[in-house]
């Protein structure tokens, strides 16, 4: 043979050697994880199959969350979640695609009908509320409330606002400073559809920037600035920020972990979905899955940044799983 | 080609007034040369910049963890996870858009060009629609998919859908190239053969497709790395954002490298770009490898005539 092809099939089975080696190693790794794994799990069989999640990129950190989690109990089992929208996510479920549908509204009349055209029974489960918040400076001593209607004029796309006396004549000739979440949050998202009425309308002229500390350093350093990002960062920013009070049309009412979980600080405040079907509780792996996002609910949305469910939304929640899986 | 034919039927004019074209021509001449260095220079300078751009950002990324690691739905744990899953779902894709796309798309250009009549009207309506096909946005491609094959023929969202619909996208192209890779062999070779008695079977096997190699394999791992790198069809045909185990089947749900950057990039945190960044230098890579298949193929099997 000759010499250099003897070196390199010599070569090649070193190579393939550590390469075997390193395969080798990697499945003894894997196998030592689940068999921990396994040891932790709190009782239950070992579960195999699939769990299809899909739906709103907002809910998708929980149900991510959740699912990683799972997986560290439950390694058998297959979570996938998918991002199509909240409205994408529930076409598919209602047609039997997948198990679970994320969702960041309730569902709309045309979805209720499409599923119950393909015999599709499900059930609402509120996993989570979203809120923002409206920050400005601490020197700020004029505002303290604005209406929606103000906040439209601030944000919309033709918005032209550049000092407060032009939000409103009583506030002083103050320069105003707008800070934001950059487009690709769901902060913004979600801001722009509530306030200016469409989702991605907004004005440009801002500083945005993905890093809510960003926002948060030109807020608490701009005497004129304004902001809004996810309430559980306001609350850890609260002695450098001051929230302001939001008039939905039913007067004033302060961002606070109450008046989200109520529902009350409308409109920046909406409760989470995840839908769960019939069909889809009667298999086993699913229904464990479900059980165990509603066990760990507290990590899990603490770990996504929202805010908690009260005791008894938990209760709500826990009662209503127990009821389809009653029923199935 | 309309150049030359004008020199030669107008010779009597060019000819006296040459010399004063000539002088004239020069500092358009120039112009013209630097247009075109300038042209270069963007192509090269944005490309450069891009690669430039995501090397920097995913530099803390680079490294075994991107294939040995699973996505994590938790940012706490980001810096220990990687794209494997997606990573192993493009190479199923890929292998099986191989398997499925290449014999059909290869047999059909031998077809046309050395069976079809290409007289026949219908064979030129053929021919048309294949160029038509080429030129579909793949977005097309994702709706027919979804209607057709992931619901109607019931194939779900599973990675021989993604299959099937990025093998018809990039069929048109591995037909065209394969067509062009035949026509490039000269006739004086298939008349050899037919004069030593061969068949035309005989002369298509042994004698054109051997020679026809390097532009078919070329044309063939270019339309690979098209197809690695689409992503709008994938979104249509629910390919999933979040997945931590690998397809085990051709019923396996799935991710891609294309489908897993997007959805990272569009999340807030900052470990989400740079393990974006890392994905897309990984991405990159495979299709540079390719493309490096395809150039040392050409140059290795490339017969002059």
């Amino acid at each position: 043979m000759h010499p250099d092809r003897e070196a390199y099939l010599v070569n090649r089975n070193v190579l393939s050697r550590r390469v075997l080696a390193g395969v080798a190693l990697a499945a003894l790794a894997l196998a030592g994880c689940s068999n921990n794994a396994e040891n932790d799990a709190a009782g239950g069989g070992k579960l195999s199959g699939e769990v299809k999640v899909d739906g709103s990129s907002t809910v998708a950190p929980l149900s991510e969350a959740a699912a990683t989690f799972y997986g560290e109990s439950q390694s058998g089992v297959n979570v996938s979640v998918g991002t199509s929208g909240t409205g994408g996510g529930f076409e598919k479920f209602c047609k039997g695609e997948t198990d679970i549908s994320d969702a960041s509204r309730p569902i709309k009349d045309g979805e209720k009908k499409a599923c119950e055209a393909a015999g599709i029974k499900y059930k609402e489960l509120i996993v989570a509320n979203d809120a923002l918040t409206v920050v400005v400076s601490k020197e700020n001593s004029w505002a303290d409330c604005l209406t929606v209607d103000q906040l439209k004029k601030i944000w919309e796309p033709s918005s032209k606002v550049s000092n407060w006396n032009q939000v409103d004549p009583k506030f002083p000739n103050e320069p105003l400073k707008l800070f934001g979440p950059g487009t690709d949050s769901g902060t913004f998202d979600y801001f722009t559809d509530e306030i200016n009425g469409e989702e991605g309308a907004s004005r440009t002229d801002y500083t945005a920037s993905e890093n809510d500390n960003v926002v948060v350093q030109g807020v608490s350093g701009t005497k004129g600035g304004l902001g809004y990002f996810g309430f559980t960062y306001f609350e850890e920013n609260a002695d450098k920020l001051k929230a302001l009070k939001i008039d939905g049309g039913a007067g004033c009412v302060e961002p606070s972990l109450k008046t989200a979980q109520e529902n009350t600080y409308k409109p920046l405040s909406r409760p989470l979905f995840i839908y769960v079907s019939d069909a889809a509780v009667k298999k086993p792996q699913v229904s464990d899955f479900v059980t165990f996002y509603i066990e760990r609910i507290d990590d899990i949305v603490k770990e996504a940044k929202y805010v908690p469910l009260t005791e008894p939304q938990k209760g709500t929640l826990k009662s209503e799983f127990d009821a389809l899986k009653a029923a199935v | 080609m309309s150049a030359p034919t004008i020199t030669t039927t107008r010779p009597e004019h060019s000819a006296p007034g040459s010399a004063l074209t000539q002088r004239r021509s020069r500092p358009g001449e120039l112009a013209f040369r630097l247009a075109m260095q300038a042209c270069l220079l963007i192509a090269f300078g944005v490309l450069t910049a891009l690669l430039a751009w995501v090397l920097v950002k995913g530099w803390n990324r680079l490294d075994s963890r991107l294939w040995t690691e699973m996505p994590t739905g938790l940012v706490s744990r980001l810096d220990t996870a990687g794209v494997q899953s997606a990573l192993v779902g493009t190479l199923w894709i890929i292998s099986l858009v191989a398997v499925i796309c290449l014999p059909i798309g290869i047999f059909s250009a031998i077809y046309l060009e050395e069976y079809a009549d290409s007289n026949r009207w219908y064979n030129r309506l053929l021919e048309l629609n294949i160029q038509n096909l080429a030129g579909v946005p793949s977005i097309i491609f994702g709706i027919l998919g979804l209607g057709i094959i992931a619901r109607t023929l019931g194939l779900g969202f599973t990675v021989i859908t993604a299959a099937i619909v990025l093998s018809l996208l990039v069929l048109p192209v591995v037909i065209i190239a394969t067509r062009e890779a035949i026509r490039a062999v000269p006739q004086s070779i298939r008349q050899a053969s037919y004069a030593l008695g061969a068949t035309k079977w005989q002369t298509v096997s042994r004698q054109v497709l051997p020679s026809a190699v390097p532009g078919i394999a070329t044309g063939s791992i270019l339309a690979l790395s098209r197809a690695i790198g689409e992503a709008a069809p994938l979104i249509v045909l629910g390919a999933v954002t979040f997945i931590t185990f690998n397809p085990d089947g051709l019923d396996s749900r799935y991710t891609a490298l294309p489908i897993q950057i997007y959805t990272f990039i569009t999340r807030s945190q900052a470990e989400y770009a740079e393990l974006a960044a890392g994905a897309i230098v990984l991405l990159l890579a495979i299709v540079l490898a390719m493309n490096s298949i395809a150039i040392f193929v050409r140059n290795r099997f490339e017969k002059r005539w």
